[in-house]
């Protein structure tokens, strides 16, 4: 069996991206939620009702050919830094994180598939990748969950589809997302506008880090809502269709910015540079904001653009619980200030200045200006 | 765009289609997570059970009592009451989709985009269905079999559920 420290110790899958996947889609998240039939639902079961359906799943789930040698653990084994970890990485949800007896975990090695057993539904299934790829993240998904459907009797209606806890989720149990990063669109003032059209269709939107009225790092998320009387297939080719304009709508902003403005643009990106190169206390949301320019400075062509990865696996290893990890203790916020400091600065140290790259370098970076293809 | 509860700015935006017509809600992420709607999907069920107040444009006080549909049921299979589904916002299990379906389908109709199913059907467990429909039916019919004293008709089909019982077990 898999330890906690090898699962965590390699950054996912997805967040070393694809090759082309470095526009403004950063991943793609399918969801299923299935419940066993003749179970009660892990919110009003019993302890022992919980404790036999975990029984008959895991073993179901362990089984399964794709989650060979993975990690897979109950939850009440893991500390809260590690579940805080587990949900920094978007491999359980911040729900699951608070249950303990009779829930688990079972997360593929390289962590494009995961399992909930017994959060609110008996078992969540996710596959996560790199980019706009609903679609065949769909469809990896859904051979696991057919091969389930072997072992395992869900709770299925005619009419209402797969039944879950939760009315919201019925039919499909489907909940497709897509994490988006839109810095030009936030710059130029049309993210606003560009977000309530997408809200007008029927899907969600929201911010993914900040509390309050912000969106830290220009970071956005766009579900589904509905998951009954539309098939899987609708369901995400319109959230593929909407998705990839918001994408070409970025990419025209970026563009037009950098055609408009372009002082105002390396300004932001010079100084971001030389807070995130120099900065010995830096909080979260400083520290998010300035990895959204660097990120945006790397898709134009200010730096190398493998940097993309770079602020991707960053954004994940400045939260919290993986700067703890990192520490091996728990440390008061004051201290997390230094240590996110130290690391981003490490990580960074090796990275030259947009001026410097981006005056030696000005045919690549107008080939990936005009090459909305990246989307 | 303005939080619909409070005046900070809105980032959390839900809509839903209500009685065949679009609503939306804005949030600003204090109000959204005070509501619990940081997962949105934990949201729309509320949104239905608050009675109508988002569904009429109108905001919601916090603290606003919840009118639930009448009706005193309880979920033979596991004991859920029209109580606990006011209390919890989630139902007890799957049986519960039976025993409370007209309270249900309203809100169910409120928050998808259709009243049925479209999508995927697992195989196996559709068979089953099938079967033990069957089933259901043979067993009347040997009951009235019986009851007619036509026992050749009611061994047949005694052997008919015998095949039935081995498929479904395997």
């Amino acid at each position: 069996m898999m330890r906690f420290s090898t699962l965590v110790k390699h950054p996912a899958d997805w967040m070393t991206g694809g090759k082309g996947q470095h526009g403004a889609v950063i991943t793609s998240r399918i969801r299923l939620a299935r419940n066993l039939r003749r179970h009660p639902f892990p919110g009003w079961a019993k302890r022992d009702q919980r404790a036999a359906a975990l029984m008959e799943m895991k073993p179901a789930v362990e089984e399964l050919p794709a989650m060979k040698d993975a990690f897979s653990q109950e939850l009440s084994g893991l500390n809260s830094v590690q579940k805080q970890v587990l949900v920094e990485r978007h491999l359980i949800s911040r729900e699951h994180a608070a249950r303990a007896d009779g829930s688990g975990a079972v997360i593929e090695r390289r962590q494009t598939f995961s399992f909930m057993l017994n959060e609110e539904d008996h078992l969540r299934m996710q596959a996560i990748r790199p980019g706009l790829q609903l679609g065949s993240a769909f469809q990896a998904l859904s051979e696991l969950d057919s091969q389930l459907e072997e072992s395992l009797e869900f709770a299925f209606d005619p009419k209402l589809g797969y039944l879950t806890a939760c009315p919201t989720n019925l039919g499909t149990g489907l909940r497709a997302s897509s994490m988006l990063h839109l810095p030009a669109l936030v710059l130029s003032d049309q993210i606003g506008q560009v977000l309530q059209a997408v809200n007008k269709i029927g899907l969600a939107v929201r911010g993914i880090y900040g509390e309050g009225t912000e969106s830290l790092g220009n970071l956005y998320q766009i579900s589904n809502q509905s998951t009954l009387g539309e098939s899987e297939e609708t369901i995400i080719r319109r959230l593929e269709r909407v998705i990839s304009q918001v994408a070409t709508h970025e990419q025209n902003a970026r563009e037009k910015l950098l055609e408009d403005d372009p002082d105002m643009v390396a300004d932001k990106i010079g100084r971001a540079y030389g807070v995130l190169r120099y900065a010995h206390l830096i909080d979260s949301k400083e520290a998010l904001n300035h990895l959204s320019l660097l990120r945006l400075g790397a898709t134009l062509g200010f730096f190398p653009a493998e940097t993309v990865i770079l602020c991707d696996s960053l954004l994940m290893d400045i939260q919290p619980a993986h700067l703890q990890l990192h520490s091996g203790r728990k440390l008061p916020p004051e201290e997390r200030d230094t240590i996110r400091a130290e690391i981003v600065r490490s990580r960074l140290q090796s990275l030259e200045s947009p001026d410097n790259h981006f005056t030696n370098g000005k045919s690549e970076a107008s080939s990936d200006i005009n090459n909305p293809g990246d989307l | 765009m303005k939080c619909d509860f409070c005046d900070s700015k809105a980032t959390v935006f839900l809509t839903q289609l209500v009685e065949g017509q679009m609503k939306k809600v804005c949030l600003c992420d204090s109000c959204a997570k005070e509501r619990g709607v940081t997962d949105p999907t934990g949201f729309s069920l509320a949104d239905l059970l608050m009675g109508g107040g988002v569904a009429e444009g109108k905001p919601i006080a916090a603290g606003t009592a919840i009118p639930m549909p009448l009706g005193n049921g309880t979920c033979a299979a596991c004991g859920f009451t029209l109580e606990d589904l006011r209390r919890v916002r989630r139902l007890g299990c799957s049986e519960c989709y039976a025993t409370f379906r007209e309270e249900l389908s309203p809100m169910i109709r409120g928050m998808h985009k259709g009243p049925s199913h479209q999508g995927k059907v697992p195989a196996g467990l559709m068979e089953r269905q099938v079967l033990r429909q069957r089933l259901e039916e043979l067993r009347a019919r040997l009951d009235q079999a019986v009851a007619a004293e036509s026992y050749e008709e009611a061994a047949g089909i005694r052997d008919e559920i015998r095949q039935l019982n081995e498929n479904l077990v395997s």
